[in-house]
């Protein structure tokens, strides 16, 4: 059988690369726009103009300027404080967890397995009001705690079922070895479980991360003085009545977007074999 | 060092399995001992209580003298190899090697010194700083046996240890675990499913059938002297040849099929219990080797329809086939292919020299004095 070989531009050009090509564009040109945007002086933001023109820096000095009505290099320091403390919980307790679930002989694994699973799907939106509530009732209101607690809660379960799914791959010899050689449950956790289950934490600990940096809900009610908010409540609520500085919000959108981006292209091996092996074990 | 001895030592899992029952069973210090069975027979969980990893439901597990039931698998001082080796992924193969040490807070350069003296014991001194995955499967198997010979414990479990190698390294690691083994001089228990492995290798070798021990002896005695059919047929290969027979009164002689082989003097005296089996059916063991091609000299014989012959330079493996009724051990067989034996199919170890061709008829010189013989109901040999 003679295949025939494709020539010129028929070798780069068929239906997949076609739709390939128009997805990314579908996603990527909104976050194009928003890059291109900020750099926009106050002349051009509101023109049709594809490319700033000249192109400027001005929203960027003016949104971190320390005369900025709205104090974003404040909010963004304040998102990375809860973002990263919660982070840091939920690994914590969720390797715990976890490996108790995986590992060690308890009763009813099933029934807080499942349980687990419905909290995460649970809608934050219905839990706001109680909340609220309590944490006005102890004087958490406008604070860090205020958010850490809840975020950590609400991101275990996902943490918890990623982890214990990396947990049970790794062979239980591995771990007997450990107790024969006279290591502590601890120990062995540290040293031999979890650099094997690194690709597990990079997952759970991403998706813990992008979800708090970007909670807005949660936020927006507990926490209303300027000096706790978190980035995306700042952003919503900049401007006043008559003016919406949209140069300024597309420049810290911008910045807000570095550490999401950071971490993915870092850790993007990890987290798609986090992902698959999480699919095809669990 | 130590011995290890179990004294009516139990398991029942927690769904209610009995894996093992009432085990006796003592390793003196330095021995080899092998544990062989069929797989599902109980030799992992035998290991497992002995390691501490499995508690351990009835008896007394005793290590150098001292019950060690309720001690942690630490505090009893052993070390074990895994089927899968269970290496480290993320450490090279000298972090593997020295963990235990590094746990025991022993000095960076004495832990240092020994993981080279061990590698150097391996032969694996080239590799040391390589992650095990970048190791060929005899070298992971020689990481795992180095994990536990630099610990120097007093005693070594090893569970089915190699067989994920292939048939040629295995044969070599078989040599090279026994020459650690004899050097170290610690009491090694090993398991494995293979009989060549466990006749080649131990000191003692302790069949196993369902949790029940049934002998423990050196290799040569089981081999001759097997207590009952199970270890008769588990333990020799090709196994020996098992068939119904019919002993005529006195034990003058025993019917095989059509066939009758003359008894002598010597078995009615090595045995004296067959006496009591005249005139009733029992079980006739021959093994391959004790059927020689006939070459003159006359003497009991069998006569049997040759199917295949298998020429292995040395001596041919000839296949045959009587009329009587072949009787196989139960779970004796690993392949379900010995189990699809034909109704009196049996095998004779001939000289090579002997022209014997398929289709045709053989004579078989029977070796009466060295034949075995069982009881048909329960299996065991009939002795004095
Ligand atoms: N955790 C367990 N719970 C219940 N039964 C088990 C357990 N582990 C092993 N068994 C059973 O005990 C028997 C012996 O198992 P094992 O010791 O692994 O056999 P071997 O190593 O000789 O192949 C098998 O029938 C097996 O199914
Ligand atoms: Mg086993």
């Amino acid at each position: 059988m003679r295949t025939k070989r494709r020539m010129g531009w028929h070798r780069y050009v068929n239906l997949m690369t076609v739709a390939t090509t128009l997805t990314v564009i579908f996603v990527v040109l909104p976050i194009l726009w928003m890059i291109v945007s900020s750099f926009k002086g106050p002349g051009s933001i509101n023109t049709d103009a594809v490319l700033p023109h000249p192109w400027s820096a001005a929203n960027y000095e003016a949104a971190f300027s320390a005369q900025s009505q709205d104090p974003f290099y404040r909010y963004i320091l304040n998102s990375l404080l809860v973002t990263v403390c919660s982070t840091a919980l939920v690994l914590g307790i969720g390797t715990l967890a976890g490996y108790g679930l995986g590992r060690m002989p308890m009763r009813g694994k099933l029934p807080i397995m499942v349980s687990l699973l419905m909290i995460s799907v649970f809608p934050a939106i219905a839990v706001i009001a109680p909340l609220f509530l309590i944490l006005r009732e102890i004087g958490w209101l406008n604070s860090y705690q205020d958010l850490i607690l809840p975020y950590t809660a609400f991101n275990l379960p996902f943490a918890i079922w990623i982890l214990r799914n990396y947990f049970l791959g790794i062979p239980k010899e591995m771990e007997e070895t450990g107790r024969i050689d006279g290591a502590s449950p601890l120990r062995t956790v540290w040293s031999i479980v979890l650099p094997q289950a690194k690709p597990g934490l990079f997952t759970a600990g991403i998706f813990t991360f992008t979800a708090c940096w970007t909670e807005f809900l949660m936020s927006l009610s507990f926490n209303t003085t300027n000096t706790y908010k978190t980035i995306p409540v700042g952003l919503a609520t900049v401007g006043s009545l008559y003016a919406t500085p949209f140069g300024q919000i597309f420049a810290v959108s911008c910045v807000a977007s570095v550490p999401i981006a950071v971490l993915v292209l870092v850790f993007r091996k990890s987290v798609v074999s986090g992902l698959t092996s999480g699919a095809v074990k669990g | 060092m130590a011995d290890v001895a179990l004294e009516k030592v139990i398991k029942v899992y927690p769904n209610g399995f009995t894996a093992v029952h009432e085990f006796d069973l003592s390793i003196a210090d330095g021995e080899f001992m092998v544990l062989v069975g069929p797989s599902g027979c109980g030799k992992t969980t035998l290991l497992r209580m002995v390691a501490g990893l499995e508690d351990i439901t009835g008896g007394v597990l005793r290590i150098g003298g001292t019950v060690v039931n309720d001690l942690s698998p630490k505090e009893r001082d052993i070390a074990m190899v895994f089927q899968n080796y269970a290496l480290y992924p993320h450490m090279t193969v000298g972090e593997n090697i020295g963990f235990a040490l590094k746990l025991r807070k022993m000095p960076k350069a004495e832990i240092d010194r020994k993981v080279r003296e061990a590698a150097q014991v391996l032969g694996l001194t080239e590799w040391i700083d390589r992650k095990p995955a970048q190791l060929s499967g005899g070298q992971r198997q020689r990481v795992a046996m180095g994990r536990a010979i630099v610990r120097e414990p007093s005693v070594f479990l090893m569970d089915e240890p190699l067989s994920n190698l292939d048939a040629k390294l295995r044969v070599q690691m078989r040599a090279e675990v026994s020459r650690i083994q004899r050097g170290l001089g610690v009491a090694t228990v090993y398991v494995t499913h293979d009989q060549t492995e466990a006749m080649t290798m131990g000191d003692r070798v302790a069949v196993i059938r369902d949790g029940y021990l049934q002998q423990c002896d050196t290799p040569q005695a089981l081999y001759d002297h097997p207590r009952n059919m199970f270890v008769a047929a588990f333990i020799g290969s090709p196994a020996m040849n098992l068939y119904e027979g019919t002993l005529e009164q006195g034990a003058s002689a025993v019917r095989i099929g059509s066939q009758t082989v003359a008894l002598t003097d010597q078995v009615r005296t090595a045995r004296p219990a067959l006496a009591g089996y005249g005139g009733r059916s029992l079980v006739v063991g021959i093994r391959p080797e004790h059927l020689p091609a006939v070459d003159g000299q006359d003497g009991p014989e069998l006569h049997g329809d040759v199917d295949l012959v298998e020429a292995l330079g040395s001596e041919q493996l000839v296949h045959f086939t009587l009329d009587a009724r072949r009787v196989l051990a139960e779970g004796a067989h690993e392949d379900d292919a010995e189990q699809l034996l034909k109704h009196g199919e049996g095998v004779a170890r001939v000289d090579p020299r002997s022209a014997v061709k398929p289709g045709e008829t053989a004579r078989f010189s029977v070796d009466v004095d060295r034949m075995q013989f069982f009881d048909a109901a329960s299996g065991e040999a009939i002795t004095g």
